[in-house]
């Protein structure tokens, strides 16, 4: 045993520890020197690290394989393997959390790193280590891989399990003989450990940068790449002829490197693979999962494929080490290993004890009662290989502490696996099982974590490592951790802490987030027909508009429905939706509609409210509420049912509504509206992104204030940020995306093609940017978004390849601490979103790990700007569980773990209402007079930024105002003036409508100049006014005259420069309009029209209490109905009820209020009607004697009342009428033939009825003349003709004689006699 | 203990839904011509007697379309070519314009004695439409709503316009209301729908 203890592992913990001294040495050197050292520490630190994960994964597999409770906490082994044999798996289970699984690689280059490091070996190997040389093991084991496991592809878990097991028995055995080993130094110390860590990396990228180029990069990605993309088989069996020989040139022969301290000769590589073959527990070598996990790819692929994808790095040592023995390097190994021992000091740093870390939590667990009320009891007493374990832990938390694992999250998910795994069974007897161990050849092979009391130990005291990260989540995970009985049992400290954490709290989440599902308001600015090229694309456009919002509608009620197809449904409606825009090129109106309602509905941090609780995130939040019993109830079955858990990097989706616009995009499938999409989300997030949203200082009082509603904003401006990112995201890598990844040719020659072309939005710059400004907070997030949805290749194009390399730094150097630099919490969501970032499906798994961050400089020179963001607390729990909705799987774990309990958690819903973005002010350009310039900088310097955020925004706002002031004052009143020169020329001749035009307007653009004029007053007299309000109260005299002038001055310069530039394109653009609409009503207004006008408004003291016109028409039409019949025997008209009307209609017709044109017509009309009606006799008047007597008129129209009521109506015509009356309808056909068919014919009253007309300026003698004339024309009964003859004659006769007469009652009471007497 | 003019509107509403239903059945070809040869019968028999009103009144169809129906065939006869909507639309306004005096009366007789159908109803509709419209000013004027008027927001180019936007919404009943318009008619579940389809989403869609 003792020998094979000092195996591979424990070398690399000690490397590991040598690297972390080598860092804190360069950190203090700070040269040249040291760099080459650090190069190589760092590719080592990148296999150790998966080598880590990965055994502890597999050692744990099987106790997670064992509590059956959640699949996702029990990854069963055997579908693991099935699933990870073909390439399609990846794509198949996209939908599963994925663990990246870093399995042969790791072995291989395991070795080499223990090598290198260990410092006696130091001597000769300067080569060893230059950049190459470390992941050379791969070049050292093709022989033994291949010879052992030819069949590698086909059944990776023999061979990899042979393999596998020595490198367990390494580190298994360091665990056992070297539980000291760690140095204090290791701890979580934030700040001396930290500090190193960043600057060691800034150092690398500065070092770096020269002699790498983009050769590098691309071989070692796409290297790891390439091999995966093969077949296993093929690759296995040649793999030499993978390795690029150009990694020699880019990675200095072994010789070249100098100053490495530690050296050691290249033939000192050990290949840890043959040490033994024999690994009696083994287990299913690739189920490092820790959620569901669709397997990652890498998994798939042979030790051998695994090995080839060590890339550049690893190929320099080929040659070197292939011949020597293994035991030698064995023996090296030892003895690196024992002296470290010595070196190290004790593990005080790490553990929350200092004094013995296995001590406390052994006493504790003792004292405590078993608690025979869990699913499985974890007993802290029957815990073994405790120092093993607590070693692991330390040096597992360091990972995670310094961001050396891809992601924080899924390893605290597997932690938190561990803590609450329940199978034991296999293993209930610890000790039996420990000495097993002991007995084993090799230590690895020992099962640390076969017993649930392993498991539950080492969580806990990773959870304690972790603590500054658990006490910042959100509240509910809190209340589950510090009531998890487990943690109370093994660690009652930490569980106190817990406990007061989240007493402390404040941080409650949720989700739930009301949903106000509203359309986007018409903005006439760019909604109105001058946005558009012809009234044609308005008005579709229009109707597109409406289309659009049924089809939303559609969805919102259908789409949950079983068997609703997005396609099948609306597919066809959008296309043809599309078919119209394309053919009025309304794409950019839609574009922007499209993306207005997309940000509208679906800001909400779960895409909207369509789906709200269809999500498992969702629910298990909405825990939060017990309120909510059905909800509960739903939330239970989920724990019920595993797929509840999907693990806590879920691939990108497209939750709630985004769901529909995303539909919505394929299915029209336009590459226009694509590509208008594209434009205006690119301008949308670059506005966005450029906000200015804090203040950095904060005068006293207002400082809580503005801190809230920078938060909100903040909030506000990066969920949109995220959303449209990811929309962009989609739509760019759109037309790349595929279900598999393309095959190793297929790629090579689509990185060759696609290399060419630029991306849409320039992520890289727009992200370096960030960082220097620091204002990575608000930036990263959303790039995050965006790449999230990359196609297979993307990730392998140069440019954005730079990208991922940036961020890959970004998240390595961010080590999560409280510091000057970032918040806490800040950088928490940035950790979080890049680790899942790192886990998305197209994101190739090598990325993380063989990446060298050393590509893309890291811009260290960061800028103090204005806009700095970064060290502002800005995120808070709700936001980060907003953009990060998968942390809450941590919590859905524990949640299933009290399974039935979860009633118990109370709390409450914290409703977010969604605030609409406001966009800030533009900063006024200032560009004129530098010095003048200077002098506001520093007026402004020196005064609170509120002032100047007032100044500019008054200045915006005047400015602005002003535009539209001219436009309503002078512009109008030029308009006007136009008018009036247009209507007179175009009466008198009839020019060229054009030149008309171009005349009038050339004369007013004079004019026009005085815009400027009076734009400079109104600016002058409302700047003032509105800063002097805006400012405070006690602001000084001389800030606020300073304050005023810039704020006019700049608020001219706006209005004035648009003015200028402007004034007579509006003018010209208004005149035309308005001489359009001249054009289009026929004729100047007539001269009657004036007379009209007069009687727009009612009579003074008019109190508006007459009958409704509708009521008016109603009744003239009863009469009418009566008087054209067919009516009932008896059925008559009251003539005083009659009379009544009219009089009421008279008043109806003189107050205005609620007379519209169209009543006024038809009310002219129908008293035409009867008129003729009552002429002819067809209204059966009743005359009642009391209403006879009364009226005094009717008894002198000899006791007929009608005439009385066409007096009436004679007056009533002429008085109260707006309109013309149609008088001359009497005259038709339809009601002559009225009066034709009486055979008793009034024709006295038809006289009497012609007179008034004339009289009342109705008609005159002439218009009467010849529409008596007309009617003349017409075949009428002979009879009839002739006494139509006779009356015109007498008509015309009495008239010419009585023209000149002025009273007309003494023509009406004459004529009628005569032409009685004459029929 | 509902008002007269609203059991008149949901009488009205359900009398349209009613024709609406029998609409297709009395423009069959076969239809038209039965109705236009009884009209020619009925007029030869006596050309005062109310023949179109009788014959609407007796196939249960409103008059005025009966009056349409009778006087597109006439005109189709007359001009041997379908005529206008416009020309028919005018002629119904006015039947003064109808070159057949005859038919003139009883196309007149028929709108005027139509209770739902006809440019004269039209008119009232309109009418009543407008009344509400300007009631709901007042009401809101009343309120100190401030609000913009439909002709100031086609005035600024707005593509479809409720009555009112009020340019500070308010909630009533916990409804927050951004835009009204009067209907002045009942408001049942299908002519809501019919609205709605037609005007309210458009509304929706845009304030």
């Amino acid at each position: 045993m003792g020998a094979e203890t000092f195996t591979l592992a424990g070398e690399l913990l000690t490397a590991f520890r040598c690297w972390e001294e080598l860092s804190c040495f360069g950190v203090r050197k700070h040269e040249n020197h040291v760099h080459d050292k650090l190069v190589s520490l760092s590719l080592l630190q990148k296999d150790f690290v998966p080598f880590l994960l990965n055994f502890l994964r597999e050692q744990t597999s099987q106790i997670l394989t064992n509590g059956p409770s959640t699949p996702a906490k029990t990854p069963n082994s055997k579908a693991h393997r099935s699933q990870r044999t073909g390439p399609e798996r990846r794509a198949g289970h996209a939908t599963s959390s994925r663990v990246q699984l870093f399995t042969q690689r790791t072995l291989v280059t395991t070795c080499t790193t223990d090598i290198s490091f260990s410092p006696a070996a130091a001597s000769s190997s300067s080569s060893s280590f230059s950049g190459s040389n470390l992941s050379s093991p791969c070049g050292d084991c093709p022989s033994v891989a291949s010879s052992s496991s030819p069949s590698f592809g086909y059944s990776p878990v023999l061979n990899h399990g042979e393999k596998r097991s020595s490198q367990k028995a390494s580190l298994g055995s360091f665990l056992t003989a070297t539980p000291e080993a760690l140095p204090a130094r290791r701890g979580r110390k934030k700040g001396s450990v930290s500090a190193s860590g960043r600057q060691v990396a800034r150092d690398l990228g500065r070092s770096l940068a020269d002699e790498e180029d983009g050769k590098h990069d691309g071989v070692s990605w796409s290297g790891g790449r390439r091999k995966r993309s093969e077949v296993p088989l093929v690759s296995a069996r040649s793999p030499p002829s993978q390795l690029n020989l150009n990694n020699l040139e880019e990675f200095p022969p072994m010789g070249a490197a100098s100053g490495w301290t530690n050296k050691s000769k290249p033939s000192r590589r050990i290949n840890p693979t043959p040490v033994s073959a024999e690994r009696p527990l083994s287990k299913p070598k690739m189920c490092f999962t820790s959620t569901p996990v669709s397997q990652s790819p890498a998994a798939r692929f042979s030790s051998r494929s695994s090995l080839e994808a060590f890339t550049a790095v690893q190929e320099g040592n080929l040659m070197s080490v292939k011949s020597n023995s293994l035991q030698e390097e064995r023996e090296m190994l030892k003895k690196e290993r024992c002296k470290l021992l010595h070196q190290a000091s004790s593990p005080s740093g790490i553990s929350p004890d200092p004094g013995t870390p296995t001590k406390p939590s052994y006493t504790r667990s003792a004292s405590l009662p078993a608690e025979s009320h869990l699913v499985t009891c974890a007993n802290p007493a029957k815990v073994s290989c405790k120092k093993q374990l607590e070693c692991l832990a330390q040096l597992y938390s360091s990972c995670i502490a310094e961001n050396l694992v891809p992601n924080i999250f899924l390893e605290l998910f597997f932690v938190l696996q561990l803590l609450t795994s329940k199978g034991t069974s296999t293993a209930e007897d610890g000790d039996s099982d420990l000495e097993i161990d002991e007995r084993s050849t090799d230590a690895s092979e020992r099962q640390h974590f076969r017993s649930v009391h392993n498991c539950v130990y080492f969580a806990v005291q990773v959870l304690g490592y972790q603590y500054e990260i658990l006490s910042r989540l959100e509240k509910g995970m809190l209340k589950l951790l510090a009531e998890n009985e487990r943690i109370a049992s093994f660690s009652p400290t930490l569980h106190e802490r817990l406990r007061q954490a989240y007493e402390s709290s404040t941080a409650k989440v949720s989700l739930l987030l009301p949903c106000s599902v509203q359309s986007v308001s018409f903005q006439p600015e760019t909604d109105n027909r001058s946005n558009f090229p012809s009234d044609r694309a308005f008005h579709i456009f229009k109707k597109q508009r409406d289309i659009f919002y049924e089809l939303l509608r559609e969805w919102e009620d259908n789409h949950e429905k079983t068997g609703w197809d997005f396609e099948r449904v609306l597919g066809s409606k959008i296309r043809a939706m599309m078919a119209h825009l394309s053919a009025t090129c309304n794409h950019s109106h839609f574009a922007r509609l499209f993306q207005k309602q997309l940000i509208q509905m679906c800001k909400g941090p779960i895409g909207g409210g369509a789906s709200l609780g269809d999500t498992p995130d969702q629910d298990v939040l909405n825990m939060l509420g017990s309120d909510n019993l059905s909800r509960l109830k739903r939330l239970q079955e989920r724990f019920v049912v595993p797929q509840s858990i999907r693990g806590p990097c879920p691939p990108p989706s497209f939750p709630g509504c985004q769901q529909f616009f995303r539909d919505f995009i394929l299915s029209a499938g336009s590459y226009q509206f694509n590509q208008h999409l594209m434009d205006s989300l690119c301008l949308q997030i670059l506005e966005l992104d450029g906000l200015t949203l804090v203040e950095h200082e904060h005068s006293d009082g207002e400082a809580d204030m503005d801190e809230q509603d920078e938060k909100k904003r903040f909030t506000v401006v990066l969920l949109s940020l995220r959303l449209l990112a990811k929309f962009l995201g989609f739509l760019v890598f759109l037309p790349y995306r595929t279900v598999e990844q393309p095959t190793r040719d297929l790629q090579d020659s689509a990185v060759a093609l696609r290399n060419q072309t630029l991306p849409v939005l320039d992520v890289l710059k727009l992200l370096r940017q960030s960082i220097r400004d620091q204002r990575s907070i608000l930036t990263i997030p959303w790039i995050v978004e965006y790449l999230s949805l990359v196609d297979y290749i993307a990730p392998f194009l140069d440019y954005y390849r730079k990208v991922f390399c940036l961020l890959l730094q970004v998240y390595r150097l961010m080590v999560l601490s409280e510091d000057k630099e970032m918040s806490f919490l800040n950088k928490l969501l940035i950790l979080a979103v890049l680790g899942w970032l790192f886990q998305v499906p197209s994101v190739p798994e090598e990325l993380f790990f063989t990446t060298d961050a050393r590509q893309e400089g890291f811009m260290v020179d960061t800028v103090t700007s204005a806009q700095a963001l970064d060290s502002v607390p800005l995120v808070d729990q709700q936001l980060l569980y907003t953009c990060c909705p998968y942390l809450g799987e941590l919590r859905k774990l524990l949640a299933s773990f009290v399974a039935g309990s979860g009633a118990k958690n109370g709390g409450f819903i914290r409703k977010i209402t969604p605030t609409a973005a406001e966009s800030l002010a533009p900063k006024a350009s200032v560009t004129q007079r530098k010095l003048q310039v200077e002098l506001e900088q520093a007026f402004f310097h020196n005064q609170p930024p509120s002032l100047r955020r007032t100044v500019e925004f008054v200045a915006e706002r005047v400015g602005s105002n002003c535009v539209k002031h001219i436009k309503a004052t002078l512009v109008a009143e030029l308009v006007q003036r136009a008018e009036g020169m247009l209507q007179e020329k175009v009466k008198e001749e009839d020019a060229n409508h054009d030149k008309l035009l171009e005349e009038v307007c050339a004369h007013l653009y004079e004019e026009g100049a005085q815009a400027l004029i009076k734009g400079r007053e109104f600016c002058k007299k409302k700047g003032p006014e509105a800063v002097r309000v805006l400012l405070p109260e006690e602001t000084s005299a001389a800030v606020l005259s300073s304050a005023e002038d810039i704020a006019v001055e700049l608020a001219t310069e706006k209005a004035c420069g648009w003015l200028s530039a402007n004034i007579a394109a509006l003018i010209k653009r208004e005149v035309k309009a308005t001489f359009n609409r001249m054009l289009k009503v026929p004729g100047p207004p007539l001269p009657g029209e004036d007379a009209l006008e007069l009687r727009r408004d009612c009579p003074p003291g008019c109190q508006h209490c007459a009958p409704f016109p509708s009521q008016i028409i109603n009744e003239i039409k009863d009469v009418l109905c009566v008087a054209v019949g067919p009516r009932d025997k008896g059925e008559v008209v009251d003539c005083v009820w009659l009379e009544c009307l009219l009089g009421r209609l008279s008043q109806t017709l003189q107050c205005r209020k609620f007379m519209c044109p169209t009543s006024e017509q038809q009310l002219a009309k129908c008293t035409v009607e009867l008129a003729s009606l009552l002429v002819s006799d067809r209204v059966p008047l009743s005359l009642r004697v009391k209403s006879a007597e009364k009226s005094s008129e009717m008894l002198r129209v000899k006791y007929n009342p009608t005439y009385g009521l066409l007096k009436l109506l004679l007056s009533v015509w002429k008085e109260d009428f707006g309109t013309p009356v149609p008088v001359q309808l009497i005259f038709s056909t339809k009601n002559m033939g009225y009066f034709a068919e009486v055979k008793q014919r009034e024709w006295d009253l038809f006289l009497f009825m012609l007179h008034g007309l004339v009289e009342h300026k109705l008609m005159r003698t002439s218009e009467i003349e010849s529409c008596l004339h007309g009617l003349e024309e017409l075949p009428w009964p002979l009879e009839f003709l002739k006494e139509l003859e006779m009356l015109s004659r007498v008509f015309l006769s009495e008239h010419q004689r009585e023209e000149p007469r002025t009273n007309p009652c003494e023509l009406t009471r004459q004529s009628p006699g005569t032409v009685t007497a004459q029929s | 203990s509902q008002s007269q003019s609203t059991l008149l509107s949901i009488f009205s509403q359900e009398y349209q839904k009613q024709i609406k239903r029998t609409h297709a059945k009395h423009h069959t070809a076969e239809a038209i011509e039965t109705y236009y040869q009884r009209y020619l019968n009925g007029v030869m028999k006596n050309a005062a007697a109310p023949v179109l009103l009788e014959l609407a009144n007796e196939v249960d169809f409103a008059p005025s379309l009966m009056a349409r129906i009778v006087l597109e065939r006439f005109l189709q006869e007359k001009e041997q070519a379908l005529p206008s909507k416009t020309l028919i639309n005018s002629m119904l306004r006015d039947p003064s314009q109808i070159p057949d005096g005859v038919l003139a009366n009883q196309v007149y007789q028929c709108t005027v004695n139509d209770c739902c159908y006809g440019p004269l109803v039209d008119c009232i509709k309109h009418a009543i439409g407008h009344e509400h419209e300007v009631l709901l000013r007042e009401m809101l004027l009343e309120k100190n709503l401030s609000f913009i008027a439909e002709d100031q927001l086609r005035a600024k180019g707005y593509d479809k316009t409720p009555d009112f936007i009020l340019e500070v919404p308010v909630a009533v009943e916990g409804h927050i209301i951004h835009w009204i318009e009067s209907k002045a008619s009942f408001g049942d579940e299908s002519s809501h729908q019919a609205y709605l389809q037609d005007q309210f989403w458009s509304y929706w869609n845009r304030y």
